[in-house]
């Protein structure tokens, strides 16, 4: 199990440089979206749109899958299915090995690193290169990522020049402008690019009824990971698979607006199998459950398999930009994370995330493909509170659930809840200067008056009505 | 109009002037309040915290006081508490099992309005003949925002106000960081989204931070009285009583 969000957020919440980070950060490409989502009059339409093509798609998925299998190896692809992430890692090891290669280069991949890839290849003795900016420079720093399609968010560039010059050689004299910090990575990826055989990638999209594969993605070196090497391996969450080419011209509209805030991505890979004389000599696809299968059984909690991993629910979220991606401790952060790691690894593995939220439904309203996901945090809750086993958890329920039932019986009569307003009123009074209570409580209201005055009760509103009224 | 006042558990304790003040607003309106002593909770609490099964009794309690046909509306100081009602009321009959719950939520949901919607969208009235003289902002509370959309229609409201300076929140559609026993449960990241907003409200230079919901304004307000900053916190319907 992970350690409770509280815990986790309080120490991010401490780091004052982080703060200021993700603050400049998530409020840039706030600004961004709404500046690309505001000019498209038929936004909420194409949201709509969006939703549909994944609801349909998870539908049928088993249906879709074996057709997207059909089609990959009838361009010349292989398809790999994976229950698990053991399954998967060592699908992968396999591949690479008889590549006859002990390194790959990687464009960025959420599955893999929630199945840990990187971790299972190296006691492989296989050495996996990130080549995405960000994640490399989580990767020199090791760091962990802290937002879905930002990993690095959490540093800034002075923190960046310091990482690169300690870890790349020849980078002395190396500023903090984003240009020289880029130009120094190139330099450091172009030699891999040139010399490793075997690429891994994650997708976006995969197209059942073409067998087409999608990277979206800005800097172009994904592109590279997917067209030089000998080999291509792609891991793929079975949820990314989308029913009909014609889809594609949906969700390439709605994910780089949601996401870096742009009207198009700058490079968007598509691939199908392969082609003799252009690009790598065999494409692997490994088809990922892990979990997702479960999810499937939810029916309100599915709906999380639709997103799209553009992170506008992460950038509009209050809680994120204050605790940042760490405190989730998940592959994916931010509200889609805190319905989807839940589900996904179990509800014992993240009994605190379905509360790591104040419902305040920003993420709803921005969600590309309209995941309500309040009202999956407050399925999930009720799950976990029904569910959720383990020791410490369930320790930890039953007091509260004492509390719970112990209200709900008060409301249920009228009687009760007029003599709970009055023993409130005689309880709070002792504790309570000029009106309010000024002090720090012991017990749940410790949370409360450790930075906030409480107010204390007086005569209830139905004591004032049913003198001067009833 | 018979209007009955649907107070909320929280105004009813520890926000009495909220209800005087809504009953003050619908009468000088000329409608007739009525107030029924059987209403309790409508029981967000325990929905939000995960007890759906313990909130049905609280649903069944809502919707028997509340169907009584002679009343035409029933209007509720809260945005929230007004959502609860009609976002998770056919969810939670629902889960029940119980069909006849489920059609007497479905026939109570729309009589149900909150405040600032009833007074704008249901009886066409921007300016209720309020006077309040004092500089005042106002904050967007997520569930009357987003989940029972009342757009502009406390604003509307406030720009009506006699003598009242309407000044504008920066960052005003941020939660506040309330949000229920999230603010207990999670209270550093609540606290720290707090102190976010009242640097918002404060820089402002307003007397009073107004909202739609108690709740919220708890929060903010009790935050806004740790500090000793001095601004105060109203709600909607308080200044809205106000006269001359």
């Amino acid at each position: 199990m992970s350690r409770p969000f509280p815990e986790a957020a309080r120490e991010a919440l401490e780091n004052t440089q982080l703060r200021h980070n993700l603050r400049v950060a998530t409020h840039t490409i706030r600004g961004k979206r709404n500046a690309v989502v505001s000019e498209v009059p038929d936004w909420e339409a194409l949201r709509d749109q969006g939703a549909r093509i994944k609801e349909a798609a998870m539908r049928h998925l088993d249906g879709h899958l074996e057709q997207l299998e059909r089609s990959v190896t009838a361009a010349g692809g292989t398809v790999h299915w994976a229950r698990d992430a053991d399954e998967a890692n060592a699908t992968v090891a396999r591949l690479v090995r008889e590549a006859g290669s002990r390194e790959a280069i990687k464009v960025k991949s959420l599955a893999t690193d929630e199945i840990g890839l990187n971790e299972a290849l190296a006691r492989e003795g296989i050495t996996a290169h990130e080549t995405d900016l960000a994640e490399l420079i989580v990767q020199l720093g090791h760091d962990r990522q802290s937002h879905i399609l930002v990993p690095a968010i959490h540093r800034n560039r002075a923190e960046i020049r310091e990482l690169f010059r300690r870890e790349l050689p020849g980078t002395e004299d190396l500023t903090d402008e984003p240009a020289a910090l880029a130009e120094a990575a190139r330099r450091h990826l172009r030699e891999r690019f040139l010399s490793v055989g075997v690429g891994i990638s994650g997708a976006n999209f995969a197209v059942a009824e073409t067998g087409t594969v999608c990277v979206v993605e800005s800097e172009g070196n994904g592109r590279m990971c997917t067209t030089l090497p000998r080999v291509l391996i792609t891991v793929m969450g079975i949820e990314k698979v989308l029913p009909r080419f014609a889809d594609l011209g949906v969700m390439l509209q709605l994910l780089p607006r949601s996401s870096t805030g742009e009207r198009m991505n700058p490079y968007t890979s598509l691939w199908t199998g392969v082609t003799p004389g252009d690009g790598p000599e065999a494409f692997h696809l490994v088809l990922l459950d892990a979990g997702r299968t479960n999810v499937l059984a939810d029916p309100i909690g599915r709906q999380a398999l639709h997103c799209i991993r553009c992170s506008a629910c992460l950038n509009v979220c209050p809680v994120y930009e204050r605790t940042g991606g760490h405190a989730y401790e998940s592959t994916y952060p931010g509200p889609i994370g805190a319905i989807l790691t839940p589900q996904l690894q179990g509800l014992a593995a993240a009994p605190t995330l379905p509360w790591a939220s104040s419902l305040c439904g920003a993420c709803y309203e921005v969600c590309p493909v309209k995941i309500d996901i309040p009202s999956v945090l407050v399925h999930l809750r009720g799950r976990v509170v029904r569910e959720a086993k383990g020791d410490g958890w369930r320790a930890r329920v039953a007091g509260e659930r004492l509390a719970m039932e112990a209200m709900a019986r008060v409301f249920a009569s009228r009687r009760r809840y007029e003599a709970a307003q009055r023993a409130a009123r005689a309880g709070a009074w002792p504790l309570s200067r000029g009106g309010k209570i000024e002090r720090r409580l012991p017990g749940p209201l410790a949370g409360w008056t450790q930075a906030r005055d409480l107010p204390v009760p007086g005569a209830s509103f139905r004591d004032w009505w049913r003198r001067e009224r009833a | 109009m018979r209007v009955a006042l649907f107070i909320t558990c929280v105004n009813d304790t520890l926000f009495p002037d909220t209800g005087r003040a809504t009953v003050r607003v619908l009468e000088r309106l000329g409608h007739e309040v009525v107030f029924p002593l059987e209403q309790t909770c409508c029981g967000q609490m325990h929905a939000n915290s995960g007890y759906q099964l313990e909130a049905v009794p609280l649903v069944r309690r809502f919707a028997r006081v509340f169907g009584d046909p002679s009343y035409d509306a029933v209007v509720c100081p809260s945005g929230s508490c007004a959502a609860m009602v009609h976002d998770q009321y056919a969810r939670l009959a629902e889960l029940s099992g119980d069909e006849e719950l489920a059609r007497a939520v479905t026939a109570v949901a729309p009589k149900v309005h909150e405040l600032s919607q009833f007074l704008v969208d249901v009886l066409g009235v921007e300016d209720v003949g309020a006077y309040f003289p004092h500089k005042v902002t106002y904050h967007p509370t997520c569930h009357s925002l987003r989940l029972l959309k009342v757009g502009d229609a406390p604003l509307r409201l406030l720009r009506n106000v006699r003598g009242l300076r309407l000044v504008e929140l920066p960052e005003a559609t941020t939660c506040c960081g309330f949000g229920g026993t999230f603010a207990v449960k999670n209270a550093d990241t609540s606290t720290a989204m707090l102190t976010d907003k009242l640097r918002s409200v404060l820089d402002t230079g307003a007397e009073v931070c107004a909202a739609v919901d108690n709740s919220c304004l708890m929060h903010i307000g009790g935050g806004l009285s740790r500090q000793r900053t001095g601004v105060r916190t109203v709600h909607l319907a308080e200044i809205l009583a106000g006269t001359e």
